[in-house]
């Protein structure tokens, strides 16, 4: 973690992106939302607002079109006394506010290429005449799992650039957060990556956890980590299956997983409540205890069903030699690469290196378990597939010990409240989410509602990986290489 | 052999296809004919897992939740709100809005005279059910509520939100029987 204290009329620092390409993408969104400009760096962008969005929101002093009140809970949501919409005090029209010299006539996106250009000097050879092609991939294209765009600058169908433009989803997330008092945030966190909210909702409990001293009782320790672990099975599962989709095997392979990802969504709905949503972790325990019968439910799901379905799927899709003609040597991006993008998670451990959070700093209690971390040094889309499959392995056999050793008892610490005190300081806590190491930053200062909190979301910081994995592939390879660094929009954007 | 891949790749759909008939075989009534309203499926089951909405529905698990309701007594016909405004202020998007009652000498009383829920906003996150210290907001299971219009269709008043204790002991069987055996614990607690 790096600190710098800055004047707040013109902060300005030396780009790390000579050290770090990986923070390019971060030191973007640091200009786009805290107003903060990195000399040196390669390409500053506005990469989640536009260029006509006004001030830059993650400013204290920066208040948004509804703006009501600096924190919850708001005095009255209608102080007028009747119902009101937000949208009626700010009419659609009034709400925009374009920065000075600005004309959204004139503007010009800054991620655009002349569509179609000479390629200067030939194509090599000097005899063709050649061009270069720009091609938008999305916003609305299947591929790219929900709306993102890749502007890819081909020659013939080889991709020489690729630029990731995003920010479709973004809705402020950390903004919301700092308005948020800090258990209105639970269920928000399950909105970042919503294909496995615990993971999220363990992550940032933890981080809070690690303000207020506190630690949650056993029991809720072991249902944490049953829940954290099935939801990677889910993630990897989905993972897989659209990475298939991806490949043109369109929706039968992608179904065979979603149903056993089905059984495990049913698990956590009659637990939490919610299949996708859960909201399900406390700061020192879990909502409520598991229903009855639910321990015997998992039993069946882990013991019995899940090694047969990920038998069946290894002998469905590993050997199958379309999978090996699409997926092996593409995408191939080697390990110091990877590690000098910030890149983390199942695409890390393809690549040879072994680093996964829960073995080299193990949080809650996982040090007690008996799992593999893999190690395939393929650094290809193919391995990044096994790495996903050896995982969900070890996520069940995870599971099954923590079903066997599960203990009776409480499940919180303390009286739950519905105002906690977090005493002033600062926490990160960082958990080994599937997609990759997912960090919580908080900084308290004694109030009900956090002063900075801040998500480091591995789906965003994964795509400054994208562009290098893509160069001197085919334009249909791109579509795999993003399917297997596996991001969910709803994290990249936040 | 190059292709084998492939071809054991297909016997495994070539399975599935033929489960999803021995499925429908087996369950009685069948689920083609349209004849299962109900869908309750188990870690056991093979054959098809897509759900006909609709004409064929989940069951929901007890603690399922969509968006908040108010208890009434079903005997004495009294809210169990006291208007405190825990909901209100635990609530994430800030839907929940309450107006206290006062009695003749303006004094406010532990009665809400109006409860309003902006549907429209409520994230269905539980956080209202979970913090009422008086069991008197609780999550229903009532999902079907679209509507043409947000407002005032999606703003649910008291009126609407009110549901009888008995309801709600149907659609919370287990839950509702331990606040009822806390609840009369504490009573004897008291007595004694």
């Amino acid at each position: 973690m790096l600190k710098a204290r800055l004047p707040a009329e013109t902060p300005e620092l030396p780009s790390v992106t000579p050290v770090w390409p990986g923070a390019e993408l971060q030191e973007d969104e640091i200009w786009d939302l805290y107003g903060i400009k990195f000399d040196g760096h390669p390409f500053l962008r506005r990469i989640l607002m536009w260029d006509g969005f006004n001030g830059h929101p993650m400013r204290k002093d920066w208040k948004e079109a509804f703006f009501e009140e600096e924190g919850k809970p708001f005095s009255s949501r209608w102080p007028e006394g009747h119902h009101a919409w937000a949208e009626d005090r700010v009419p659609w029209h009034g709400n925009v506010n374009y920065p000075d010299h600005f004309d959204p006539e004139t503007w010009k996106e800054p991620v655009t290429f002349e569509a179609v250009q000479d390629e200067p000097g030939g194509n090599g050879n000097g005899r063709l005449h050649t061009q270069r092609i720009v091609v938008n991939m999305g916003p609305h294209h299947p591929s790219t799992h929900g709306v993102f765009r890749m502007v890819a600058t081909l020659e013939g169908e080889t991709i020489i650039s690729l630029k990731p433009v995003m920010g479709y989803l973004h809705r402020n997330h950390e903004k919301i957060g700092e308005r948020n008092t800090f258990i209105m945030n639970i269920p928000y966190t399950d909105r970042l990556d919503y294909l496995s909210s615990m993971s999220n909702n363990l992550g940032y409990v933890l981080a809070v956890e690690k303000l207020m001293g506190i630690k949650p009782p056993e029991r809720a320790e072991y249902i944490r980590v049953i829940m954290a672990e099935l939801t990677r099975v889910c993630s990897h599962l989905w993972s897989i299956g659209f990475l298939l989709n991806d490949l043109g095997a369109y929706f039968t392979p992608a179904l065979y997983t979603i149903r056993e990802r089905e059984l495990i969504l049913d698990l956590f709905e009659e637990a939490s409540g919610a299949r996708m949503l859960c909201n399900y972790m406390r700061f020192g325990g879990v909502t409520r205890d598991l229903p009855t019968g639910w321990l015997e439910k998992c039993n069946t799901v882990v013991f019995d069903r899940l090694p047969r379905a990920i038998d069946e799927l290894e002998r469905y899709l590993t050997n199958n030699e379309i999978i090996l003609a699409r997926c092996k040597g593409v995408g191939y991006l080697s390990a110091e690469d990877l590690v000098r993008y910030s890149v983390s998670g199942p695409m890390l451990r393809a690549s040879g290196l072994q680093y996964d959070i829960r073995k080299v700093e193990p949080y809650s209690i996982y040090d007690r378990f008996d799992f593999e971390v893999p190690k395939f040094d393929g650094c290809d889309v193919y391995d990044r597939y096994r790495v996903r499959m050896f995982e969900v392995r070890q996520a069940v056999k995870i599971v099954q010990q923590a079903l066997k050793q599960i203990p009776e008892g409480e499940i919180q610490t303390g009286k739950k409240a519905y105002q906690v005190r977090v005493p002033a300081g600062e926490a990160y806590a960082r958990i080994e989410a599937p997609k990759g190491e997912l960090g919580f930053y908080i900084v308290s200062d004694g109030k009900p509602n956090p002063y900075r909190y801040r998500v480091r979301a591995p789906s965003f910081i994964n795509l400054n990986a994208l562009e290098p994995m893509c160069i001197g592939y085919k334009i249909a390879d791109s579509v795999i290489v993003l399917g297997a660094i596996d991001i969910v929009l709803g994290e990249t954007d936040r | 052999m190059f292709g084998l891949g492939v071809v054991k790749g297909f016997g495994v759909t070539l399975k599935r296809f033929a489960d999803t008939y021995i499925d429908d075989v087996k369950k009685i009534p069948s689920r083609y004919a349209g004849q299962r309203g109900v869908i309750d499926q188990g870690p056991e089951d093979t054959g098809i897992f897509t759900i006909q909405y609709p004409e064929e529905k989940r069951t929901l698990p007890e603690r399922f939740r969509y968006i908040p309701m108010l208890l009434r007594d079903d005997e004495t016909g009294e809210d169990r709100c006291t208007a405190c405004g825990i909901c209100a202020k635990v609530c994430p998007p800030q839907c929940i809005w309450i107006v206290r009652d006062k009695d003749e000498n303006g004094r406010p009383i532990t009665r809400p005279t109006e409860f309003y829920i902006d549907a429209s906003i409520c994230m269905s996150c539980g956080l209202c059910a979970e913090f009422c210290p008086f069991d008197a907001i609780k999550m229903n299971h009532e999902y079907e509520l679209a509507a043409f219009d947000r407002y005032p269709k999606l703003v649910y008043d008291k009126e609407e939100l009110t549901v009888l204790v008995s309801y709600y002991a149907k659609l919370y069987p287990t839950q509702y029987t331990e606040e009822e055996k806390a609840r009369a614990d504490k009573a004897e607690k008291k007595s004694k």
